[in-house]
């Protein structure tokens, strides 16, 4: 376990560096966005006095570096300022939605990762069959299609056709949890659609390169069930690479469903940072952009944890 | 005690697909087993005796299949039995002991969960009493610390603790016959013993049947009651062990059997050149353990220096240190006496050209994806800057040397060579460059015996054409006595005699020389037998915990 926090500890430490790094480019890439909050704020009919007096209340007349340096120093006090479109703070702005992004990539991730590695390791079984084959064809197909597209045919078929289902994801604070999984199956089948085929795909080629092993063919002549052996010999020794593969994909479940909330109508972190951009609402913006980095990095990290976690050599180490 | 016909093979051949068809790769071999007797299987990789001992499971590797032929097991017919038939009698029959423990246990699990796998599963026993068995079993393999040893994972046991645990697996169901397949190849000799005894255990005490599969002549006399001699697939001889070893019949067995003894003696006097002087040399990895320690030896021109030791004896990192790879912690290493930098970076190419090195295993030393011409260009090039036609030269002349005909050598990929012949790439790869001493780590180990004797009278006629030192790491005591002008005895990092060959292979012996030479198996049926009792009282005090 030593080694573990070890790691976590070291990680931890690098992963600020990290996000450092990111808020300086958020912070520049947001700079050279082309308009003006101002002008976009107050109108095409405002005199450049009021555009200016505006500017000046903003500090946007300030030069880039000192800006930068007042919204780290608020950030490292936990303050994401407030929104200049609306004058309500980020963090409240942020924190509601935020969590529905969450509650929408969580639903996806349940049904798609047990979904994915149910599919990898019978396709490993029944590798080079015809059903292997159809697995294979099916994933990859539902992955080459945009998700937009995918998330129309959900919606003709099932809200439109068959009516069983709302073609817009609305929930609101007030709903129970059953309502709230209800209004977001769609969105999360969307979901599941484009993330499975990549998962599927790492854990079948992960098995499948574990096969090979000595102690495999030591299995297979101890006479142990072949399924048994592809769920407890084969399995969990090729958990390393589909632990990594799983963590890419709830990253891009977090950060990658801005077009499945637009579609879907979703009140979520993705759809508040389209919002933002169009309103040239800066604070948003970069606080939307760190978070979602943020996202990233952590799945990242517990991915090296789990992985490292699984591994009996790893995790009883003495280093 | 021996009986009826158990295991009944006739007419088997197996085919494996290859070079795009099906090539038999085990040629018409028959074969009967008696109730409690040891056969022993014996010849050289790619003589199909691991296939066989597979079958006999009726069990085909992947891209091999049992094309025709009887496999009878208790008068089963194992061919062409369907896929639960052949489930139900692997492990609870017939087990099977494979070569490398280390990479035959799944490194997830316990060792202990993957013994009782197999009872649980053939519906004998309950997960309590595999483990209770498995513990006693543990126990009767002289396993230390059987109570606890089970709960552990495979990476925490040593080699031969492993391979002690996977023979007392394959007891697991108490089968009938258990397929060895080179239970013993990958331990040192030290080790080999205590698996040997517990082999010897399981096929004497328990009066089990067993398919003995060996390339060592010595290690099958100890254990087999009869030999089959097998090459390329197809029976050489067969007869009653003790005979087979003293009145061989075919050219092929004689070739196995025949005492290596490949050299003149060298005198070694104090006024030859010097070449390299390590001097109280001590490194570490951790910067805390000493993994090496006051190390101080000398390798005179032109003749050959064998370091001998077990596993973690320090015999490769001190390869390491003389290379640069590994920096002392203290200690100097002066080559014509010029000291040598520590580090392999700040060494000049000067330097680094004239001490070179060959590896254990050729297959990972060489560029998979280069072609022979390549590999031996390079140091042409990095060394000489010799290049196009005179680099064509120069690699033909060296392919000539080491007895590789060029013109259909030099345009093959590395990888279409067999082991012998990619070590010989490495030799050619490592005269390229010139050296004055070349560092040879277990160059033979990973190679049959007729071919790695091939590779040291190569490296030998290559010394006395060219007068190139060796220093030569090895754990196998045939092979120094083969080859050594001086041995150098190296145990836990220190080195304990060094000396003239004469003079550290003739008694008295130092203590820990006298255990090493005397693991060595002889060809003499009893040998185990006598040092099993001898060791008898000692060994049972040295082995628990």
């Amino acid at each position: 376990m030593k080694n573990v926090l070890l790691l976590v500890g070291k990680r931890s430490l690098a992963s600020l560096v990290t996000i450092f790094v990111i808020s300086i480019i958020i912070f520049i890439g947001v700079e050279l966005l082309p308009g003006d909050v101002a002008e976009t704020v107050l109108g095409q009919s405002a005199t450049p006095e009021t555009v200016q007096a505006f500017r000046q209340e903003l500090k946007l007349d300030l030069p880039p570096h000192v800006r930068y340096g007042a919204w780290l120093k608020d950030l490292s006090h936990g303050d994401f300022g407030t929104s200049l479109a609306n004058g309500r703070p980020v963090a409240e702005l942020i924190g509601w939605r935020f969590a529905n992004t969450l509650f929408l990539a969580g639903m996806a991730a349940l049904i798609a990762v047990p979904l994915a590695i149910v599919l990898g390791m019978l396709a490993a079984f029944y590798r080079n069959t015809f059903f292997d084959k159809c697995i294979s064809i099916v994933t990859l197909s539902f992955i080459s299609f945009p998700e937009f597209f995918i998330a129309y045919i959900l919606i003709a078929l099932f809200a439109v056709q068959l009516n069983i289902f709302p073609s817009m994801a609305t929930i609101n604070e007030s709903m129970g949890l059953g309502a709230k999984i209800y209004a977001v199956l769609l969105p999360a089948l969307t979901l599941t659609c484009v993330v499975t085929a990549h998962m599927m795909r790492q854990t079948r080629a992960a098995i499948i390169n574990v096969l090979s092993k000595a102690y495999i063919e030591m299995a297979e002549v101890k006479g142990v069930r072949r399924l048994r052996i592809i769920m407890l010999h084969a399995f969990p020794n090729s958990l390393s690479p589909v632990i990594n593969v799983i963590a890419l994909n709830l990253a891009y479940l977090v950060v990658g469903v801005v077009v499945v909330e637009v579609v879907f109508v979703y009140p979520g972190l993705g759809q508040l940072l389209v919002d933002s951009v169009a309103k040239r609402d800066i604070p948003v913006v970069q606080a939307s952009g760190l978070i979602f980095a943020s996202a990233y990095i952590f799945l990242n990290l517990m991915a090296d944890v789990l992985s490292m976690l699984v591994n009996p050599r790893l995790r009883q180490s003495q280093q | 005690m021996q009986g009826d016909n158990i295991l009944k093979i006739e007419n088997l051949f197996i085919e494996g697909y290859y070079e795009e068809q099906w090539n038999t790769i085990v040629d018409n071999v028959s074969l009967n087993l008696k109730r409690g007797e040891v056969l022993g299987l014996i010849g050289e990789s790619g003589a199909g005796k691991s296939t066989i001992g597979l079958a006999a499971m009726g069990y085909a590797r992947q891209g091999c299949r049992l094309a025709s032929g009887s496999i009878k097991l208790e008068g089963q017919e194992l061919m062409g039995a369907d896929d639960e038939t052949l489930r139900a009698l692997r492990g609870a029959k017939i087990a099977y002991v494979a070569q490398s423990a280390a990479a035959s246990f799944n490194p997830f699990h316990k060792i202990i969960r993957q013994y009782a796998e197999s009872p649980v599963q053939h519906g004998i026993m309950g997960y309590e009493e595999a483990e209770r068995e498995a513990i006693e079993i543990y126990r009767r393999l002289f396993l230390p610390d059987p109570e606890k040893i089970g709960f552990r994972y495979p990476h925490e046991l040593s080699g031969g603790q492993l391979q002690r645990a996977m023979v007392a697996m394959a007891m697991a169901c108490e089968p009938e016959i258990i397929v060895f397949d080179e239970p013993t190849t990958a331990l040192d000799v030290t080790t080999q013993i205590e698996v040997l005894a517990a082999v010897k255990e399981i096929t004497r005490k328990m009066n089990k049947a067993a398919l003995y599969i060996t390339h060592d002549l010595a290690v099958v006399a100890q254990v087999a009651h009869r030999i089959m001699v097998l090459k390329g697939g197809k029976l050489v001889e067969e007869g009653e062990a003790r005979s087979l070893i003293k009145n061989p019949r075919e050219k092929y067995t004689r070739d196995l059997l025949s005492v290596r003894t490949l050299r003149e003696e060298k005198s070694l006097t104090e006024d030859m050149d010097t070449i390299l002087r390590v001097k109280g040399v001590e490194a570490s990895y951790t910067g805390k353990e000493r993994v090496l320690e006051d190390i101080n030896l000398t390798v005179k021109r032109g003749r050959t220096v064998a370091v001998v030791g077990e596993s973690g004896s320090g015999k490769s990192t001190l390869a390491k240190v003389i290379t640069g790879i590994l920096p002392p912690l203290k200690g100097t290493i002066s080559f014509f006496g010029n000291d040598l930098s520590a580090d392999l970076a700040s060494r000049d190419r000067d330097a680094l050209r004239r001490l070179q090195m060959i590896y254990q295993m050729p297959d990972t030393a060489l560029n998979p994806r280069q072609t022979v011409r390549t590999t031996i260009g390079r140091p042409l090039e990095f060394y000489f800057g010799i290049r196009g036609q005179e680099a064509e030269e120069r690699i033909r002349g060296l392919l000539t040397k080491i007895k590789l005909d060029p013109d259909s050598y030099i345009d093959r990929m590395t990888t279409d060579l067999s082991g012998g012949e990619k070590q010989r790439i490495c030799i050619a790869r490592a005269l390229a460059a010139e050296p004055d001493l070349i560092i040879c780590d277990e160059v033979t180990s990973a190679l049959d015996q007729l071919v790695g004797e091939g590779i040291l009278t190569l490296l030998q006629d290559l010394q006395n054409e060219m007068n190139i030192s060796y220093l030569f790491i090895t754990h196998d005591l045939a092979t120094v006595k083969a080859i050594a002008d001086k041995i150098i005895i190296m145990l836990e990092g220190r080195i304990v005699e060094q000396g003239e060959k004469k003079q550290i292979l003739a008694p008295p012996y130092h203590e820990y020389t006298d255990k090493l030479l005397a693991s060595v198996p002889e060809m003499d049926t009893e040998w185990l037998d006598k040092l099993l009792a001898e060791r008898a009282s000692s060994y049972l005090e040295t082995v628990p915990n």
